[in-house]
């Protein structure tokens, strides 16, 4: 597990799949609701002006989370085949 | 919160159906499409906040149409998706349309799957087809219906496709529920299985909860959400239903064993919550796994190329404020002449009616009350009014349509984290411009109570539409005349871009200031969707924005501005001593008014504007000329010597806009904050903080302008 990253840090145009989920109950519920479940991909996408939010393609949709809510759910980059 | 479920059938015979989607999906088209003008809608299209519904009729067949507000659950996380939920369950509706997005189906499901839980009596509504078609991709609606065993149409309502099909499938599906006649029943509605220890779960609840409950509700679903201990739900049942559930001994004491054999297997609250949560998930991704075949993932890029200049670090901001600029200038340009033209029109007909009024002989009074009274103000208010509405409406819609405000929010949520409030509030914000009541309701996209009523009370500080007019005149009288010629608007401009960056200004610093005293936390957590641009149907923008905005503002301002001109005549006409009564409270109010750089009259325009922002400048114009100097107004010049006559500097103009950025937020807004707050102490904050706000930095500026020997 020492390998899984807050899902803040990962690099923009870089994939990751959702292993844990580290927030309080009502973050987590928000998350579920968005379908962030164990194995969901997200790609990082765009960061606003200031840096946070990022912007993340979640099932298609792009949503934008703070850096301490996305911090919550721990993702492992998915390895590329080169 | 709405507490109500306010929709009754006006015929027996109407089938009534609930409209359920995910915000962003084109479901207020589909509503405003199925029911045209036969609606009572908000006014404030694509923020359904509150139950909007409307008629039609199809075949022999009477539909009350209800648009429940945008969610992506039921599961009761925000007051909408309560509302939502309440209306699906208790508001007994025949049928529930989910309306979802083709080009997003996957995350669409999960609401769907919610609803079945609820009720069987489900269509899905497959939207967007057209830029589902754009984006090559391919939505299989036979293999939808298999799989979810209810009837599944494909729309695109935007251009009307696929909408007399959905009639159909509302009104064949309607009319199989009503006669009950189950061999006809083909499709049989999918129910996800949990796992097994769960399922076991429910099943010692469920016959006992089916015995306690309406046939109408889910005894299966009720089981669930009393093992997930969903409080809301619950509260919800005591209100609609005037029972409490848990209050049947021998229901709580299966309750009781039913956790505890959970507990046994492992499956605590969390994990019972992320257990459903995940499976509902992973069904939604199988179905449309099956059903939706994408020929090409690179379908995000335009929207992402878009996105990387308009939220740039460098072009980001720059680019917003350029935009609202460009806003205003369109504007202020534009109302111009109009609003000459239809002052010149509407005090053409003052005279005929002056005419008229001698003609038939009437006492001067008569004359007096009605024409110079009610009817001048009423064509000032229409006049000053109506052209910068009837452009500002239309644009600021079209970027509302676009896309585009998602992007603002994004763009400054770092400084609304910084100021401890929530990042939506720039949503509400933005609300604000049109209307600060409506932004007010808006706020209820906020769960946080504490982060929502920093946006109710600082909603204020953005100039609403009723305001706008004021400060353009105001800035074209005073500021602008420096500049000549085509300059002059530019001047203009830039001027009102300025008020309006230090309204925002001001909602950060309050929002900070209230989050470090009277409303102590931290920022809660948030998700803010981007959704994909869109190319706004400028027709309906025009249509929608000039009869929902322009014209329910104006009438607003007209029914305040007709008894307001009328109390001014009276004031004016009416001598207590050697003073007009008019004269007289202008005279008590004006050391106050000079103190933070108005006047006596100025501070009473604002008073009797409390109805309504929209007639402070006719009241004030009204008030002066009432006060001895008769003219004829025909232009803002002639309005220029008309306030200059009664002392207005630059100094008195930058403080009556200074105190129409910040004062007390309209009675109208007042009495919508009381209803969404429940609270008289914070309908009295909202209305005190922007007020002192207000007044303090008049005084600050007036002050330090005289003392610096600026006047």
């Amino acid at each position: 597990m020492d390998h899984y990253m807050p899902l803040n840090t990962l690099p923009l145009g870089k994939k990751a799949k959702v292993k844990i989920l580290t927030s309080d109950p009502v973050s987590r519920r928000r998350f579920l609701d968005l379908g962030l479940i164990s194995g969901t991909e997200v790609e990082a996408l765009q960061k606003s002006p200031s840096g946070d939010p990022i912007a993340y393609n979640i099932r298609g949709a792009v949503i934008a989370l703070r850096s301490e809510d996305a911090s919550g759910i721990l993702v492992e980059e998915a390895f590329e085949w080169a | 919160m709405e507490s109500e479920l306010p929709i009754e059938r006006t015929d027996p015979t109407d089938q009534l159906i609930a409209l359920a989607g995910n915000p962003n999906v084109g479901k207020s088209t589909v509503f405003n499409s199925l029911t045209g003008l036969n609606q009572h809608t908000g006014n404030w299209p694509g923020k359904t906040v509150t139950n909007a519904h409307g008629r039609y009729r199809h075949k022999d067949r009477g539909f009350l149409l209800v648009d429940l507000p945008g969610t992506y659950s039921l599961m009761a996380n925000s007051a909408e998706e309560e509302a939502a939920r309440d209306f699906i369950c208790f508001g007994d509706p025949d049928t529930t349309v989910v309306v979802a997005d083709a080009t997003c189906l996957e995350r669409n499901l999960f609401l769907l799957l919610h609803t079945l839980e609820i009720t069987d009596r489900v269509v899905l509504c497959v939207n967007l087809l057209d830029e589902a078609k754009r984006k090559k991709i391919h939505v299989d609606l036979k293999e939808l219906e298999r799989r979810l065993g209810i009837p599944v149409v494909g729309t695109s309502a935007r251009n009307g496709k696929g909408l007399e099909e959905l009639k159909d499938a509302v009104y064949h599906f309607a009319g199989r529920q009503a006669s009950r006649t189950h061999q006809e029943t083909a499709l049989t509605p999918l129910k996800i299985r949990y796992d097994d220890p769960i399922e076991k779960a429910v099943g010692i609840l469920e016959p006992h909860v089916r015995g306690l409950l309406p046939d109408r509700l889910d005894s299966r679903w009720v089981s669930l959400k009393l093992l997930d201990g969903d409080e809301t739900l619950l509260a919800a049942m005591r209100k609609y239903l005037g029972f409490d559930l848990t209050e049947d001994p021998a229901l709580a004491a299966k309750l009781e064993d039913a956790k505890a054999r959970l507990n046994r297997a492992g499956i605590g609250p969390e994990l019972f919550r992320d257990k459903i949560a995940a499976k509902i998930v992973s069904a939604a991704e199988s179905i449309s796994r099956k059903a939706v075949t994408t020929e090409d993932g690179q379908y995000l890029e335009r929207d992402r190329k878009i996105d990387r200049v308009l939220t740039s670090r460098t072009f980001g901001i720059p680019i917003m404020i350029g935009l609202l600029g460009v806003v205003f200038w369109i504007t202020i340009t534009g109302a111009n002449y109009p609003s000459q033209a239809i002052a010149a029109f509407l005090f053409g007909i003052e005279d005929r009616l002056t005419e008229f009024f001698a003609f038939i002989g009437t006492p001067p009074w008569v004359h007096g009350a009605l024409v110079m009274g009610v009817y001048r103000t009423l064509a000032w208010v229409v006049s000053v009014m109506l052209p910068p509405m009837a452009i500002f409406f239309p644009l600021f819609t079209l970027l509302e349509d676009l896309g585009y405000l998602p992007r603002i929010a994004f763009n400054l949520d770092h400084f609304f984290k910084k100021s401890c409030a929530h990042g939506k509030q720039a949503l509400t914000m933005c609300m604000g411009f049109g209307c600060n009541a409506a932004g007010i309701i808006g706020c209820r996209i906020i769960n946080s109570p504490r982060e929502r009523l920093i946006a109710m009370i600082t909603n204020n500080f953005v100039p609403c539409n009723g305001r706008f007019p004021t400060l353009i005149a105001i800035i074209t009288m005073f500021f602008a005349g420096a500049a000549a010629g085509p300059l002059q608007s530019a001047v203009s401009t830039l001027l009102l871009t300025g008020v309006i960056l230090l309204g925002v200004v001001m909602t950060l610093a309050v929002s900070r200031v209230l989050s470090r005293t009277i409303l102590k936390g931290i920022p809660s957590s948030f998700a803010l969707e981007l959704p994909p641009y869109r190319r706004p149907q400028i027709g309906r923008v025009i249509v929608r924005s000039v009869f929902d905005r322009t014209l329910f503002v104006l009438g607003r301002a007209v029914t305040v501005a007709a008894p307001a001109g009328l109390i001014i005549w009276v004031m004016a006409n009416i001598r207590v001593g050697d003073l007009s009564l008019l004269s007289q409270c202008a005279g008590f109010l004006d050391p106050f008014g000079r103190l933070i750089g108005l006047d006596g009259y100025i501070l009473m325009a604002f008073i009797l504007g409390f109805p309504a922002n929209e007639i402070v400048i006719p009241i004030l114009i009204m008030s002066y000329m009432a006060a001895g100097n008769m003219l004829e107004l025909d232009s803002l010049d002639q309005l220029r010597d008309l306030l200059v006559s009664h002392g207005w500097t630059w100094l008195t103009a930058l403080c009556t806009m200074l105190f129409s950025l910040m004062h007390w937020p309209c009675g109208t807004t007042c009495l919508t904050i009381r209803k969404e707050s429940q609270s008289r102490k914070w309908t009295l904050v909202s209305f005190l903080v922007p007020t002192i706000t207000g007044i303090a930095v008049c005084f600050f500026v007036a002050n330090a302008a005289r003392l610096l020997g600026m006047v």
